[in-house]
């Protein structure tokens, strides 16, 4: 598979965290486009938005191309859970076995983050850079609704991922992360009391400019 | 098939996963597995192979779509036994009719898709549950959920279209929720690795087995 060694000046903007920040409100930040998005579903992320400035690359494709693209996009959320998860344990919110959870969860999330930059370095493409980030940390039960929301969004963003997926070991490595993140999200549900399957028999894709959008509050550089 | 595999017959299964590579198919293989255990072992033995056999006839996509159905059926068969056969009550109770309706939209879902693509879905098998108390419904729930987690983990990059990858997806999805609240209800961990393992067909099947008629 051949990935660029030179990246574009665009790829360069759209790989800095800030600069994507940026371009993401620019592009995604219309409450019509959010909307048109979400309607998209699993497709919004391979659908190339005409109403980006031109040229402007959108989903995955912001983070390399294909399979790169979409491991380096799974990067950069399980960066973000694991930033979540190691604030969060800091945070003397949560003591006895939440506590416990709390770490485990977040010890999983940064194999996820190893096991990904392998994948992305293997393949020829560069791991994408560690975001930086800030979570509010108010009390433990607004604290627990954030961790149910990021894994349920991180278990449909792998989901929505799958099927554009060319390499089988690369499917079979996200498929094995995505229902772990399936597990985080149930049992983050059930301790806030709710639906282990908030979509009933079948769980529900996101794409990835979805995704990206509603972590985008929580990226700081 | 040789005498060393034969001492065991359920390495006939296993012995399906060398033979992915070469031209035979799956199907072929077991049969052959499957006489050749019956020849030693007796018919007894032979019928679980068989059905599996029956099962894996059809290749590609429905062939994966009703080796899903089957594990489907029995998670359904399951839990809908377990409505009055666990004596559940409170926050379990309902986690098992939820679970047990997820499991029967399942069903219905890999029936329907089956025949959309013009195949024909497996019969329901018999099954048999040993177990008693809700202990023992509980141990053996954590085993079909991680079960088919795996199993779904594992035939999924071998799924050619792009609409049945994304369906076996969103049901993979919810299985590894039921394991993990099942996991919570048997005061386990609710995610014990960071990577869900993938199982082989042949592998899933073996254990499955006892509990087919």
């Amino acid at each position: 598979m051949a990935v660029a060694n030179e990246p574009s000046a665009l790829d360069r903007v759209t790989s800095d965290p800030v600069s994507r920040r940026k371009l993401l409100a620019v592009t995604g930040g219309s409450t019509a486009l959010a909307a048109f998005l979400a309607a998209c579903g699993s497709d919004s992320d391979t659908t190339t938005m005409a109403t980006n400035g031109g040229g402007g690359k959108t989903g995955t494709e912001q983070f390399g191309k294909g399979d790169v693209g979409i491991l380096n996009y799974a990067l950069t959320l399980e960066y973000l859970e694991t930033a979540f998860y190691a604030d969060v344990a800091k945070s003397g919110l949560f003591k006895g076995s939440d506590l416990e959870t709390i770490r485990k969860f977040g010890s999983e999330e940064a194999e996820h983050v190893t096991a990904l930059t392998g994948f992305v370095k293997q393949m020829g493409g560069k791991p994408a850079p560690k975001p930086k980030t800030e979570f509010p940390l108010k009390n433990a039960k607004s604290v627990l609704e954030l961790a149910a929301t990021v894994e349920n969004l991180g278990a449909a963003a792998y989901l929505g991922q799958a099927p554009h997926i060319k390499g089988a070991s690369v499917l079979a490595a996200a498929l094995s992360i995505h229902s772990v993140e399936g597990r985080h999200a149930a049992a983050l549900n059930t301790l806030l009391g709710k639906s282990i399957v908030p979509d009933g028999a079948f769980a529900k894709p996101a794409g990835a400019n979805e995704v990206l959008k509603s972590v985008e509050p929580f990226i700081v550089g | 098939m040789n005498d060393q595999n034969m001492a065991q017959p359920e390495l006939a299964a296993v012995h399906v996963e060398v033979a992915d590579s070469e031209d035979l198919s799956r199907s072929e293989v077991i049969l052959k597995g499957a006489l050749a255990a019956g020849a030693i072992y007796g018919a007894a033995m032979v019928g679980p192979f068989v059905g599996r056999a029956l099962a894996m006839s059809e290749s590609g996509d429905v062939g994966i779509l009703n080796f899903a159905l089957t594990l489907e059926y029995l998670e359904s068969a399951f839990y809908k036994e377990a409505k009055s056969r666990a004596k559940a009550s409170g926050d379990l109770k309902s986690l098992i009719d939820t679970i047990a309706r997820d499991e029967d939209e399942h069903v219905g879902a890999l029936t329907e898709t089956i025949k959309k693509l013009g195949g024909k879905p497996v019969a329901e098998p018999k099954f048999d549950f040993p177990y008693s108390g809700m202990s023992g419904f509980l141990k053996l729930a954590q085993t079909f959920e991680d079960t088919g987690v795996s199993a779904y983990n594992g035939a999924a990059p071998q799924i050619k279209s792009k609409e049945v990858l994304e369906a076996a997806g969103s049901i993979v999805q919810v299985e590894a929720r039921h394991a993990a609240a099942i996991a919570l209800q048997n005061g386990s961990e609710p995610s014990p690795l960071a990577f869900d393992p993938a199982l082989s067909e042949a592998k899933v099947l073996k254990a499955v087995e006892p509990f087919i008629q």
